[in-house]
């Protein structure tokens, strides 16, 4: 009855490594869910975190919106999304976005806030326009914190995802939901470990898109 | 030439930063905007580039309206240079510099190149051009501000407190290096500083501004430390004006002795010679004729002298090329009352007591005044 021994049991037998309920199968449903709901979450999140960062207006209004997203329970608004409208993909990316945006929205906006002043003042005196501003000398400056909150928002989702298997869905959460409804708690276990293992690779692939895109001259001084 | 002409700045809020300001900008020279904070001199600057646009009033560029070609073209036109340089720190040194030229569609090799010859043009030393603004001193990074401001070769240059936040010594440096950058490029320099010091130093010509945005006297800094307009530029020009003044008058006319010097090998007879009624001290020098020290007559002795045993002869000065401010420092820094005029090498030309400076300054003066009653 030990962990470790769930754990070998599990990635030994052969059966979990083939077919529809496979690990590769689930393993490419969980990233596909993580990776739609954090491109969404993103393409939300990002442009009215940089735009109101470099205006430096709305900053009150994210962080109510923030607080309000963070507020709300996933799991009943999946419940609630499935009773509403019926089994369906949408209803497990709608809580994820929801899950993931305050953290990108709310970081990207105090990442362009925190921006010396100087070296924008210099930019625009120099003649470059709003737009260069933004891309050329705020962004590159801020996109450590602007990262972090991306890869928060993907650990979330990561762990989240599990509950697509609630609603019929695939991905890992498949191996914890049915394990435990069959009493089968190796499945259960391997099931945890193996997106246990996917949090932290997110991790690590981070570190390394930050290690590739972040000026040696901004890392060593922040 | 930058014309400013009746031009007011008014906020929203009521608030009047500078009020019917108008200011002829010679080409090719440095004009300084000083006073006290909050008297405009920032904005005022800031309005020439369009980085705030004037509320009522025109600048005019070379006779043109500033508002007549688009803001980002005016402002590729002129260099702009910040208080802690404002670097971009994802950027290395020289593509920090070459940030104009490639926004005019230069080619990177081509900008890189240019702005490694900047470097050497501000005194930078090539090999920092591949670091990182944060590995360098502030000193180092206002000098790259200024090599960015340089990079497209724009024919103005606006300086915003560009020096303050430095420390005394970098910041002479930073002047000195400045002048002689405007003696080889001659571009037309605007340059606002709250240090009169600073003001008088690098400007050809100063406008001192007081709060409220007005203009309290436009003057060449020796007419600024003459002739101050009023109470108020003589109260920021602070006490020891009339020694400052002195930095614009030559030392070139002082009648240097060379009867109290003698070299440290002298004879019995050559100091007994030497010694007059008129210098009670006489100057020591080595046999290179560099000064050691001054001593009593009686203290000598024939063929060998005790260095320890000198007095200090202070900070000599450069006779002909320092102002007689700097002898002036000289004479009352001595313990002997008296200065030593130096050549370019260090070797004594002469000396000279602090009532002969006192003479030529009185002099300075009265000339002064003739030159002033001749121009009006």
């Amino acid at each position: 009855m030990n962990v470790l021994n769930f754990i070998n049991a599990f990635f030994s037998d052969s059966a979990h490594w083939q077919g529809y309920d496979g690990i590769p199968t689930r393993l490419a449903e969980h990233v596909q869910y993580t990776l739609e709901a954090l491109a969404i979450a993103a393409a939300i999140g990002l442009p009215v975190g940089l735009v109101t960062g470099h205006f430096g207006r709305g900053g009150n209004a994210l962080a109510f919106i923030a607080v309000a997203g963070r507020a709300v329970p996933t799991f009943g608004l999946l419940v609630l999304m499935t009773l509403s409208l019926g089994f369906g993909l949408i209803n497990v990316m709608i809580p994820l976005v929801v899950l993931a945006v305050p953290p990108i929205l709310v970081t990207s906006y105090e990442a362009m806030r925190s921006v010396d002043p100087a070296p924008v003042d210099a930019a625009r005196g120099m003649g470059m326009h709003e737009v260069e501003v933004l891309f050329r000398v705020e962004l590159p400056v801020a996109l450590p914190l602007i990262l972090g909150g991306l890869r928060s928002a993907a650990i979330q989702i990561v762990s989240t995802a599990t509950i697509a298997a609630y609603v019929s869905l695939g991905g890992l959460g498949r191996y914890i939901v049915d394990g435990l409804y069959q009493r089968n708690y190796e499945k259960v276990v391997g099931g945890a470990t193996l997106v246990a293992a996917l949090a932290l690779v997110t991790l690590g692939l981070f570190w390394g898109i930050t290690r590739l895109t972040v000026s040696r001259g901004v890392r060593r001084s922040a | 030439m930058i014309r400013i002409d009746s031009v007011t700045k008014r906020y929203p809020d009521g608030t009047v930063a500078v009020d019917r300001l108008s200011l002829e900008i010679p080409d090719r020279s440095i004009t300084v905007l000083v006073g006290p904070s909050g008297c405009g001199k920032t904005t005022t600057l800031r309005m020439i580039n369009r980085m705030v646009e004037p509320s009522e009033g025109t600048i005019l560029i070379d006779g043109k309206d500033s508002r007549q070609q688009p803001v980002n073209t005016l402002r590729r036109s002129m260099g702009y240079v910040i208080q802690n340089a404002g670097l971009f720190q994802h950027r290395t040194i020289v593509d920090n510099i070459a940030t104009v030229p490639r926004m005019l569609g230069w080619g990177k090799e081509k900008a890189r190149a240019r702005a490694r010859e900047l470097m050497e043009r501000v005194g930078l030393d090539g090999s920092l051009a591949k670091r990182y603004p944060y590995q360098l001193s502030g000193g180092q990074q206002q000098r790259v501000g200024v090599a960015r401001a340089l990079a497209a070769d724009p024919p103005v240059l606006l300086m915003d407190e560009p020096f303050s936040a430095v420390d005394p010594i970098v910041r002479k440096g930073l002047q000195d290096e400045l002048l002689r950058i405007q003696d080889e490029l001659g571009k037309t320099i605007v340059f606002v500083t709250h240090d009169i010091d600073e003001a008088v130093k690098i400007g050809t010509m100063v406008a001192v501004m007081r709060t409220g945005g007005k203009l309290a006297q436009y003057a060449p800094p020796a007419e600024l430390l003459s002739n101050p307009a009023d109470a108020f530029v003589e109260d920021f020009l602070g006490t020891d004006r009339g020694i400052r003044r002195l930095s614009f008058f030559p030392s070139a006319g002082l009648r240097l002795l060379t009867t109290p010097v003698v070299a440290v090998d002298a004879t019995a007879e050559q100091i007994a010679a030497r010694a007059t009624a008129e210098a009670p001290y006489l100057l020591v020098t080595d046999m290179d004729g560099r000064p050691l020290g001054w001593s009593e007559p009686g203290d000598l002795t024939a063929g060998g002298v005790d260095p320890a045993r000198l007095l200090p002869y202070g900070r000599p000065f450069v006779a002909g090329t320092d102002s007689l401010r700097a002898a002036l420092d000289c004479a009352v820094l001595s313990p002997t009352g008296w200065a030593v005029g130096v050549d370019a090498e260090g070797r004594v030309t002469g000396v000279v007591s602090q009532q002969t400076i006192g003479e030529a300054i009185r002099g300075a003066h009265a000339k002064g005044r003739t030159d002033a009653e001749a121009a009006r």
